[in-house]
């Protein structure tokens, strides 16, 4: 089971609920991938509040743990602000924090970041950090209070996937036990397989499902991909070889001469 | 009293957040509510007064990755 602030759930995929054909396949892709918590968001009411109660009530039908975010903020207050919100609305201390700090790459501001999550931290809050996979931002992450991780392994929505291997297993190796969600950047159950296999707790996943041609059957393939990937990391894998090692053995072999 | 409501001017008679809300017909337990950028809580809205010129953000749970 993964422990997130002592709520434990059995899934490891962790979903977005943006960007869905319609409702109903939302639905079957939270359903067939197994995910146990889905990312909301808050944003202006236009229509006296019937936009909001329709797309509300479908989330608690699923009866999912909900994880509010801060999307779209670019500064410390603004986030503030907005899990405060959002924790008034949701009822939960999960927060989703995300300070945008570039338009194109919505890379997060690191220092903005840390700021906020040392403010939340202090109000109560059980904060999700989107960060980068920069070493000493999740070494102030941890000083600030956070318990969970949630580093990218590329931009928001790029389907790059892992990009930098290297750093994700530096952070994975100097906080073995802080639970890590890779959040952003995966294109393809090949990507969670990977970042699994490196030892991470989870992934988040958004755009990869909603847009895939079927999003149904794309939140069954990873989930099946995390599962894999979990699997062989706690297998024990070989490790690569620049020599080729026979398989079967060399004793006992015939010799035709 | 003129207020700035999600950014939309608004000429309205209300002098409380929770009146304000009734009066442009927003209901629901789901709405979340800040003026000038501070959190009101629904528990404190009634007790919300507001003033000419405050602007007020009506936030609703929308679709987020």
């Amino acid at each position: 089971m993964l422990s997130l602030y002592g709520t434990k759930v059995s899934s490891r995929v962790l979903l977005g609920t943006a960007q869905y054909p319609s409702p109903a396949i939302l639905m079957d892709a939270i359903r067939v991938s197994g995910t146990e918590i889905v990312t909301v968001s808050l944003r202006r009411e236009m229509a006296g509040g019937k936009s909001g109660d329709k797309f509300w009530s479908l989330i608690r039908s699923l009866g999912t743990h909900v994880l509010p975010n801060t999307a779209g903020c670019h500064t410390v207050k603004e986030a503030v602000l907005t899990a405060q919100m959002a924790r008034d609305v949701f009822a939960t201390d999960w927060i989703k924090l995300e300070v945008i700090g570039n338009h194109d790459t919505l890379q997060p501001d690191v220092f903005a970041l840390v700021e906020a999550a040392r403010i939340l931290c202090g109000e109560g809050f059980k904060v999700f950090p989107y960060t980068t996979d920069d070493l000493i931002v999740v070494e102030r992450l941890l000083e600030a209070g956070c318990e969970v991780l949630m580093p990218w392994c590329a931009p928001i929505g790029s389907a790059l996937g892992p990009l930098n291997l290297h750093a994700l297993r530096s952070l994975r190796g100097n906080f073995p036990d802080v639970p890590m969600i890779i959040d952003a950047g995966l294109g393809r159950p090949s990507h969670a397989a990977t970042v699994m296999e490196l030892g991470f707790d989870a992934i988040l996943l958004n755009t990869a499902v909603a847009k895939a041609g079927d999003p149904v059957a794309m939140g069954g393939a990873f989930a099946k991909a995390v599962d894999a990937g979990y699997a062989a990391f706690h297998a024990g894998m070989l490790e690569p070889r620049d020599v080729a090692v026979p398989s079967t053995p060399v004793i006992g072999r015939a010799v035709f001469t | 009293m003129k207020l700035l409501v999600n950014g939309e001017p608004h000429e309205v008679s209300a002098q409380s957040l929770d009146a304000l809300l009734a009066e442009l017909e927003f209901e629901g337990e789901w709405l979340a509510t800040a003026v000038n950028s501070e959190l009101v809580r629904a528990t404190e809205r009634q007790d919300c007064l507001l003033s000419e010129g405050d602007r007020i953000e009506i936030l609703t749970p929308k679709q987020g990755g």
